[in-house]
């Protein structure tokens, strides 16, 4: 059944990216998506039932309003402290704890770290994640997990686990 | 109109990036500025370009360029800053925190 899931996914992908219905198109898209299916079904969410749950789709869309908005936010941020004469930072790698157990919702989270405001996730070990911050506003724990977590771990929760 | 404004804004944000590579002190630190601006610039640049086609198979190929920029470019970042740590790349000497070297060894 994922293996089902994830070859009708990427063949729905590999034709929006073509955007053509000829039978050769239609070969190689089933070709790649069947070598897609065998090596990455492992990576993908343990159950695909909860790709028809629409409560899940709610918070992907409210979660990509939020994102949207940190990611432009990110940008002025940089730029400022690009174009500052005196350059503002403060670097730092920190140690952060995530709360998320499968590796596809700590996938995302890495990566909505990486796009937010003057922060990029270096690794993941355990249940740590660590992360090089610009200008390290804190040093009390609890106060940088709530800023550079807390805006995503919720949603994240909400659409995959 | 709007996709001379889109485009502007990414190039304009491209330009930021550019500078940062050249003006931050650190490798840490400059693969913030690429990848946060690049990747905003040229989603920038793509939404231009879609609005300018309409609606049609540039239209479709332009959008979904979007999240494929989006994770490559995250995943290479977390690729390339993990490697320059374990490479040896030196912290700026402004550096207030590093968390991570306690727990690599």
């Amino acid at each position: 059944m994922r293996y089902v899931t994830v070859f009708i996914l990427s063949l729905i992908f590999w034709l929006l990216l073509t955007f053509r219905l000829s039978v050769p198109n239609l070969i190689v898209g089933s070709v790649a998506s069947l070598i897609c299916s065998l090596i990455f079904t492992r990576y993908f969410i343990t159950s695909v039932y909860k790709l028809v749950q629409p409560k899940r789709y709610f918070w992907f869309l409210v979660y990509l309003v939020v994102f949207t908005w940190e990611c432009i936010k990110a940008n002025f941020d940089v730029a400022y402290r690009v174009l500052h004469p005196a350059m503002p930072i403060k670097p730092g790698i920190v140690k952060v704890k995530t709360s998320l157990k499968s590796e596809l919702a700590r996938m995302l989270l890495a990566n909505s770290i990486t796009m937010t405001p003057g922060t990029i996730s270096v690794d993941i070990i355990d249940d740590y994640l660590f992360v090089h911050w610009i200008y390290v506003r804190s040093d009390d724990p609890e106060v940088y997990t709530s800023i550079i977590t807390g805006k995503f771990e919720k949603y994240i929760k909400n659409i995959i686990e | 109109m709007a996709t001379a404004i889109f485009i502007c804004i990414g190039v304009l944000f491209n330009i930021f990036g550019c500078i940062g590579l050249i003006r931050l002190p650190d490798v840490y630190n400059r693969l913030q500025s690429a990848t946060k601006c690049v990747t905003l610039g040229c989603c920038s640049i793509l939404i231009g370009v879609a609005i300018h086609f309409g609606i049609s198979d540039a239209f479709f190929k332009a959008l979904f360029a979007i999240p494929i920029i989006f994770f490559s470019s995250t995943v290479a970042a977390h690729a390339l800053i993990r490697g320059a740590y374990h490479f040896g790349a030196k912290l700026d000497k402004r550096t207030v925190k590093d968390d991570y070297k306690d727990a690599v060894k």
